[in-house]
Parts: C-alpha cells; sequence; structure tokens
C-alpha cells in the first residue's frame, strides 16, 4: 500500500503526494475549481516540482479512467482464463460500423461467429438480453461471449471486417 | 460638457492603466507598483477634473474594500483555524522579525509613534496577491516549501484583520478615553463579527445563493458595501467588514462569488493604486529613496528568513528554503492600503511605501528564479559557520551528485 500524504493549501485546494518507487515524489493537487494538476518532483531537488500539467475536471476523469482502465482488462483476462474455452469482450460499435443504426439481427452474429451478444450497453447502462430486433447505434458496446476465437470475429464483424 | 470630460479623463486614465499592466506581464512583474508610478505621474503632469477625480477616489475606496473582501474569500474559516494552530510559531518569528524594523525606521525618520506603527505594517506584509502569483505561474505549487509560504500569507492576513481596526481606532485620536472607548468598541465587534462570520457563515452562505449569477453578484456586491459602511459607522475600518464578510461566504456561493468579484476587483483595485499614486508628490520621491533601499534591505532579509525557518522546519533543503524566502519577500496591496491610512500624518509616509513596494516587488521574485544559484553559496557559508548544513529528514533521500542527474530546467 502506497503511504499517501495529504496537506492542505490555503486558498489552492489540496495536495496529495507519495515518494514513487523510482525515486521521484509524485502528486496531484485538487484545485478547489476542479482542476487537477499531476505533478512529478525533480530529482536534484525533491523538494521542487520538475513538471506539471494541469488538467481540466474533465480531462482528469478521462485520465483515471485511462489509469484505473488496465486494472478492469487484466482482471477480464483473468476471467477467461478462469473459465477454460471461454471468452467475454466488450465490443464498441463505433460511427464506421455497417452495423450502427441497423437491428441486432442484422448481424447474424451467432451464425456467422459462433459467439452471442448477451447485452448492449449505452450510456452507462446495461440492456440484458436484447432481442434481434434490438437497434444497434454507434457509441453503443456491445458484450459478447462464446470461444476465444469467436469473440475475435464478432468484434471484427462489429467493426466492418468481415 | 461635463460628461464628455468624465468619460475622456476617465477612458484616458484606464487605458493608460492598460497599457502598464501589459508592460508589467511582458516583464513578469506586478503590475501594482507600476500602477502606483502611473498615479504619480498623472498628478504631476495632469489635471484631472472634478467629476472624474471624484470618481477616482471613491472607486478606490470601493477597490480597498474589494480587496479585502477577496482575501476574506480566499481561505475558509477551517483554514484559518487550522492554521493559526499548526503554524504560530512561524507566524509569531514573521511578526517580531518583519513589523519591528518598520516601527523603528519610522521612528527615526521621526513620524510620530502611530505614523511608525502604520509603516510597521508596511513592512510586515507579503503581498500574498504576488505570491500566489508567482507559485502558480511558474508551477511551483507541488513544491514541498509552498504549503508554508501560504501559511504565512494566511497568518498574516489574521494578524491583519486584528491590526486594521485596532490603527483605525487609533487613528480617529482624541483624549485617551476616547480612544480607549473607540478601541474597546472596535476589537468587541470585530470578534463578535469575527466569531458570527466562522460560526454561521454557512447559514449566510444558504440565503444568498441563488442560481443566476447576475443576481448572486448584486447581493454579493451588495451585502460587501453594506457590511463596510455599518462597520465603518462603528469605526472598525470598512476594509475589515468586507473581510469579514469573505470569510463568512463558504462552499460553492464563495467559488462563484471570487469568479464574479474578480473583474470588479481588478478594475477598482488598479483605480485604488492610481488614487494613492495621483495623493504623491513627485518631488517628495527622491528623498525617501534612500531610506526606502535600506528598509527594503532589511526586511528582504528578515522576511527571507522568516521563509527560511518556515521550511526549514517543513524538512526542506536549502534551494527550496531559498524559494520559500524570496517568494514572501514582496510586499504589495496590503502595505498600500496601509500606508494610505496614514496620508495626512506623515506627509513622507506615502512616497516611501511606494518605492519601498517598488524595489521588494521586483526584488523577490527575481531572486526566487535564482535559488539554483543561491543555495550552493549558502550552504557553503553554512559550513563555514560550523551550522550543520541541512537538518534532512531521514525519509527524504540524500541529493545525489548534481552533475549526473541535472534535468532541463523547466521554471
Amino acid at each position: 500500500m502506497i503511504r499517501l500524504d495529504e496537506t492542505p493549501l490555503p486558498g489552492v485546494g489540496v495536495r496529495h503526494d507519495f515518494d514513487g518507487r523510482f525515486g521521484k515524489r509524485v502528486g496531484v493537487i485538487t484545485h478547489r475549481d476542479g482542476r487537477r494538476e499531476i505533478f512529478v518532483a525533480r530529482r536534484d531537488d525533491p523538494d521542487a516540482c520538475a513538471q506539471s500539467i494541469v488538467l481540466s475536471e474533465e480531462e482528469a476523469e478521462a485520465v483515471a479512467d485511462l489509469l484505473g482502465g488496465s486494472t478492469i482488462t487484466r482482471h477480464v483476462s483473468k476471467l477467461t482464463q478462469d473459465i477454460e474455452g471461454l471468452a467475454m469482450d466488450w465490443v464498441p460499435v463505433s460511427g464506421l460500423s455497417p452495423y450502427a443504426g441497423h437491428a441486432l439481427g442484422d448481424t447474424m452474429m451467432r451464425t456467422r461467429t459462433g459467439a452471442s451478444i448477451v447485452a448492449v450497453m449505452r450510456e452507462a447502462q446495461a440492456i440484458p438480453a436484447p432481442g434481434p430486433d434490438f437497434p444497434l447505434q454507434a457509441g453503443d458496446t456491445v458484450v459478447v461471449v462464446g470461444t476465444p476465437n469467436g469473440v475475435v470475429r464478432a468484434a471484427r464483424l462489429l467493426g466492418g471486417g468481415e | 460638457m461635463p460628461l464628455a470630460e468624465l468619460f475622456l479623463e476617465l477612458g484616458a486614465v484606464i487605458l493608460a492603466l492598460a497599457f502598464v499592466g501589459r508592460a508589467a506581464g511582458r516583464l513578469g512583474i506586478t503590475p501594482i507598483p507600476l500602477y502606483l508610478i502611473a498615479g504619480i505621474g498623472l498628478g504631476a503632469f495632469f489635471q484631472l477634473g472634478d467629476a472624474p477625480e471624484e470618481f477616482i477616489h471613491i472607486g478606490a475606496e470601493i477597490g480597498a474594500v474589494l480587496l479585502l473582501f477577496t482575501l476574506g474569500l480566499e481561505y475558509t474559516s477551517a483554514e484559518l483555524r487550522d492554521n493559526l494552530k499548526a503554524n504560530r510559531s512561524v507566524g509569531v518569528l514573521d511578526l517580531a522579525l518583519n513589523f519591528t524594523p518598520g516601527l523603528l525606521a519610522g521612528l527615526v525618520l521621526g513620524f510620530s509613534p502611530l505614523a511608525a506603527a502604520l509603516l510597521g505594517g508596511v513592512t510586515y506584509l507579503s503581498s500574498s496577491g504576488i505570491a500566489s502569483k508567482v507559485l502558480s505561474d511558474l508551477g511551483r505549487l507541488g513544491n514541498r516549501e509552498t504549503p508554508v509560504i501560504l501559511a504565512v500569507c494566511v497568518l498574516e492576513d489574521v494578524a491583519m484583520a486584528v491590526y486594521l481596526p485596532v490603527m483605525a481606532a487609533l487613528l480617529i485620536g482624541g483624549t485617551l478615553a476616547a480612544v480607549g472607548v473607540n478601541l474597546a468598541v472596535a476589537l468587541a465587534a470585530f470578534s463578535l463579527a469575527f466569531f458570527l462570520a466562522l460560526k454561521y457563515g454557512h447559514v449566510l452562505s444558504r440565503v444568498i445563493h441563488v442560481q443566476s449569477n447576475e443576481g448572486l453578484l448584486l447581493s454579493v456586491f451588495g451585502l460587501v458595501l453594506v457590511v463596510a459602511g455599518l462597520a465603518d459607522m462603528l469605526k472598525v475600518s470598512a476594509a475589515i467588514g468586507a473581510f469579514l464578510v469573505g470569510i463568512a461566504l463558504s462552499g460553492e456561493v464563495a467559488d462563484r462569488a471570487r469568479h464574479l468579484i474578480e473583474p470588479l476587483r481588478d478594475l477598482f483595485a488598479a483605480v485604488f493604486f492610481v488614487f494613492f499614486g495621483l495623493q504623491l508628490d513627485l518631488g517628495t520621491l527622491p528623498g525617501v529613496l534612500l531610506p526606502a533601499v535600506v528598509l527594503a534591505v532589511v526586511t528582504s532579509l528578515t522576511k527571507f528568513y522568516t521563509g527560511w525557518y518556515g521550511a526549514a522546519r517543513a524538512g526542506v533543503q536549502t534551494r527550496g528554503r531559498v524559494r520559500a524566502g524570496a517568494t514572501l519577500i514582496p510586499r504589495g496591496e496590503f502595505s498600500i492600503l496601509i500606508a494610505g491610512l496614514g496620508l495626512g500624518l506623515a506627509p513622507t509616509l506615502g512616497p516611501l511605501a511606494a518605492a519601498y513596494v517598488l524595489i521588494t516587488a521586483i526584488v523577490g521574485p527575481v531572486l526566487a528564479r535564482f535559488d539554483a544559484q543561491i543555495a550552493p553559496l549558502l550552504d557553503r557559508r553554512m559550513r563555514l559557520a560550523g551550522v550543520p548544513a541541512a537538518v534532512v529528514p531521514t525519509e527524504v533521500a540524500p541529493r545525489p551528485p548534481l552533475a549526473e542527474t541535472r534535468e532541463p530546467r523547466t521554471d
């Protein structure tokens, strides 16, 4: 567990920092207006910042997602290993997908790839077990279960490759 | 055509300020001393009409009130309380080291004790505006010494909140008994208001909260002026009334009020500095230059030591201590505010304060940039003097050799 120091900065916000394993102090300043500032200390002068990046509240959320996202992927890959021969994937439907705007049945997913669509995620909401006439939209994420090979083919199908 | 005259002259003054403000931005220094100079030049070479002059006078009063209001908004009551507890020793050292030189200098220059006490206030208060601007512009908010710098600013603001009403009561003068009564009333009113602001601020914030920005701006601005007026009636000093309103507001209302009032504050504060400059006589400046330089040198050293000591207490190494000391050197808006109280008491107080602020406001930020050059010199001096170079706390790794790990300077 990393020991995180919290220091109030009067008039500015709060600073959280820790001594990174690579020998530099790393931290985040949360400004009172919601901006986040990531900084890393200089090696020759551990009291000073070598570089700092200011992120808007939205950007900070995106970065947090990216950093946290890798742990989710790791969980998922562990899950697929646990159940031998079964794979599961989240496939995004981009605006370029040939099936954006079409009914789910049009993909003929099971016939073509052997993988099944078990749910569609739309705007942070899960729609479980959608019927064949369920209309897909650009921006949806389709949850696919099948053989590892089938899942890859399903992703290619939705992306427009097959 | 009085309206034409009013607009033409005011517009010209404000455009002149815009011009010096941009020049200051180009040079990377704070515009405050340049506003003062603009005011002095304006007074020396031009004769403003009555209407613009009156507007500038009233604008200056509003500027002083808004400066203190936004200062109060800057810190939450919890931050004030925590800092009073945690950093008391730095605060006391700061007060002793930096108030005394001004006070003594005032007495040496033949000021009345009251004017000397005002000069003490001028040398005591670091400019929190300049400090926070330097910190954010140079990307130093994450530095280890930064909380110390901010803490000193917070404590000075608390000290000023007590100092201003006391001085206001003393300035009214009169018999000893009358002064005593004024003082007691001022302090009682201030303590009561301070207590109420800390305790019931959130209630006020809830009452004043409205969705529309316009509604909030008007309610906040109106409230500030009303409380400032009441405070002035009680002889507590209008600016302190505004400061207390700032402290009382908290949470989302405070955040929004800060954004809404900021443009108003910038405008009227600039007018305030011009007005201060207008009251000064160009001819008196050369005479105060030497005392101003001496005072600036002495109090730069004492302020530097204050920051140094505070940073050392927080376990910061030499370079960070240099930065902390240098960042606190600039005096600014509040020194001018205090000097403005005593313009009638001692004719040289105004020009002295203006020259002094000018020097410290330029020296401090420049010194803070050369921490890498200054720190080794100080380290060597300390080693020669037999002082252990740095009281490095155990969790801080010893500094590796400079040559191998030097990174490109980003600041």
